[in-house]
C-alpha cells in the first residue's frame, strides 16, 4: 500500500500533479517537465529506490484519450514494500522525454525497449539504440499505426538456392 | 562369355554405393528455436531412440553436420544465422523445415517472423504439426533417406536440378489483412470494406 502522506506530499510540492486510486494502487499522472524533479524526491525522500519497469502505450484512436503516447514507470519502494506508478503523457511531434537513467541505471535498456517499440526518444539516455529489433528497423512496431503484418520488414533477405551454398 | 563373380560379390553402382553410405549416417544439426526443439530432443533420447535409422549424433557445430532440422519459428533477426548456418554446413546436405511455424510461419503471422524459411533456403522434408510428434519426425528422415537413396549421385548432380531453382515466394508481400483505419474500441458488425481487403490473401 502507498503511503498517504507521500501523495499528499507530492502533490504539495508538485501542484501539477494528478493522482488518482484504483484498489489501493496509487497513480501520479506527472507533466513531462517535472518528470525529474518527481522522480528524484520520490527515490531520494520517499524512498521509491527500485524501478521495476518502464513502458509505453499507444492511445491513438483510443476512447476519450487526449494524449498519443503515455509511459508508464512503476516504482517500487523495496523497505516497505510500497508501489507506485508514475505516468507522463507526449504528443508527435514531440517524443523527447528525459531519461531516469542517471537516477535509476536498470532504466538503460527499459528506455532502449520503449524506443524501440514505440520511438520514444530519451534525451540523455547514454546508449540508446535498439535492443530487440535489427539495426536496419526503421519502424517502431508496437504504435497502433504500424500494421501488424509489417511493412516488407521480413522480407528483405537473400533467397540462398542450392546451387549457391 | 560370362564372367564368374563369387557369391560374396555384390554388383551395383557408385552412386547406389555412395546414396546407401549417406543415408545411414545423417548427422543433424539442430536448429531449435521454440516447442519443435522438444519434439526433437525427445525424438533423439532413448524413448524414440533415433540412432535406429542412423541419425542419432546431433552435432552443434554446421561443419560437422550435413541434415539441418529447423524445429520452430524463425524471425527475420534470426533468418542471417540460418543462413549462415546452411552455408557453412558441407555437401550433400539436406534441409527438413519441421513443424508448422518453420513451415509457413505458423499462427505467427507478424512483422518479424519468417513465413516459411523455404523462401530462403532450400527445403526438402517438411513436416506438418504443431509440433509434431517425434513418429512424424522419425517418419520424415526414413523418407529423406529414400530419397537419397533413389536421387542421389555421388557428384551431387541431384542439388543442380533445374526443378530445384524454381523462385520462391520470398518477395511476395502478403497484403495486410483488416482495416488499419478502423478504431480499436469498435464493437459493431465488421465493415464490409474490411472483410474484402482480406479475402484474397494468398
Amino acid at each position: 500500500m502507498t503511503d498517504p502522506a507521500v501523495i499528499s506530499a507530492l502533490t504539495a510540492a508538485y501542484p501539477d500533479v494528478v493522482t488518482s486510486e484504483f484498489r489501493g494502487d496509487v497513480r501520479a499522472m506527472v507533466p513531462r517537465e517535472s518528470l525529474i524533479a518527481v522522480m528524484s524526491r520520490l527515490r531520494d525522500e520517499q524512498g521509491y529506490d527500485m524501478l521495476s519497469d518502464i513502458t509505453c502505450v499507444d492511445y491513438l484512436r483510443y476512447r476519450d484519450a487526449t494524449d498519443r503516447f503515455g509511459l508508464v514507470y512503476l516504482l517500487v519502494n523495496t523497505t516497505t514494500a510500497a508501489r507506485l506508478t508514475v505516468r507522463t503523457f507526449v504528443n508527435e511531434p514531440d517524443l523527447d522525454v528525459p531519461s531516469v537513467v542517471p537516477l535509476w541505471p536498470g532504466a538503460n535498456w527499459l528506455e532502449r525497449e520503449v524506443w524501440d517499440m514505440f520511438g520514444i526518444r530519451f534525451t540523455d539516455h547514454p546508449d540508446l539504440r535498439r535492443i530487440l529489433l535489427p539495426e536496419e528497423f526503421t519502424a517502431h512496431p508496437l504504435r497502433k499505426d504500424y500494421p501488424l503484418q509489417g511493412r516488407g520488414e521480413r522480407h528483405n533477405f537473400p533467397v540462398i538456392r542450392r546451387a549457391e551454398a | 562369355m560370362a564372367i564368374e563373380i563369387p557369391e560374396n560379390v555384390v554388383v551395383s553402382r557408385l552412386d547406389a554405393l555412395a546414396s546407401w553410405c549417406r543415408k545411414n549416417s545423417l548427422w543433424p544439426m539442430p536448429f531449435a528455436t521454440a516447442c519443435c526443439g522438444i519434439e526433437l530432443m525427445a525424438t533423439g533420447a532413448s524413448r524414440h531412440d533415433l540412432a535406429r535409422f542412423g541419425a542419432e549424433v546431433f552435432r552443434f557445430s554446421p561443419r560437422q553436420c550435413d541434415l539441418m532440422i529447423v524445429a520452430g519459428r524463425v524471425v527475420m533477426k534470426m533468418l542471417p544465422v540460418l543462413q549462415r548456418i546452411w552455408q557453412q554446413m558441407h555437401e550433400p546436405k539436406w534441409c527438413i523445415s519441421m513443424g508448422a511455424c518453420a513451415s509457413t510461419g505458423g499462427v505467427f503471422d507478424t512483422y518479424c517472423v519468417v513465413q516459411g524459411i523455404d523462401r530462403f533456403l532450400p527445403v526438402d522434408m517438411y513436416v506438418p504439426g504443431c509440433p509434431p510428434r517425434p513418429e512424424q519426425l522419425i517418419q520424415s528422415i526414413i523418407d529423406l533417406q529414400d530419397i537419397i537413396q533413389q536421387r542421389g549421385t555421388i557428384r551431387g548432380v541431384e542439388f543442380t536440378a533445374a526443378a530445384r531453382q524454381q523462385p520462391k515466394r520470398a518477395l511476395i508481400e502478403l497484403p495486410i489483412l483488416g482495416d488499419v483505419r478502423t478504431p480499436p474500441h469498435h464493437n459493431g458488425p465488421i465493415p464490409p470494406a474490411t472483410l474484402a481487403s482480406g479475402k484474397d490473401r494468398a
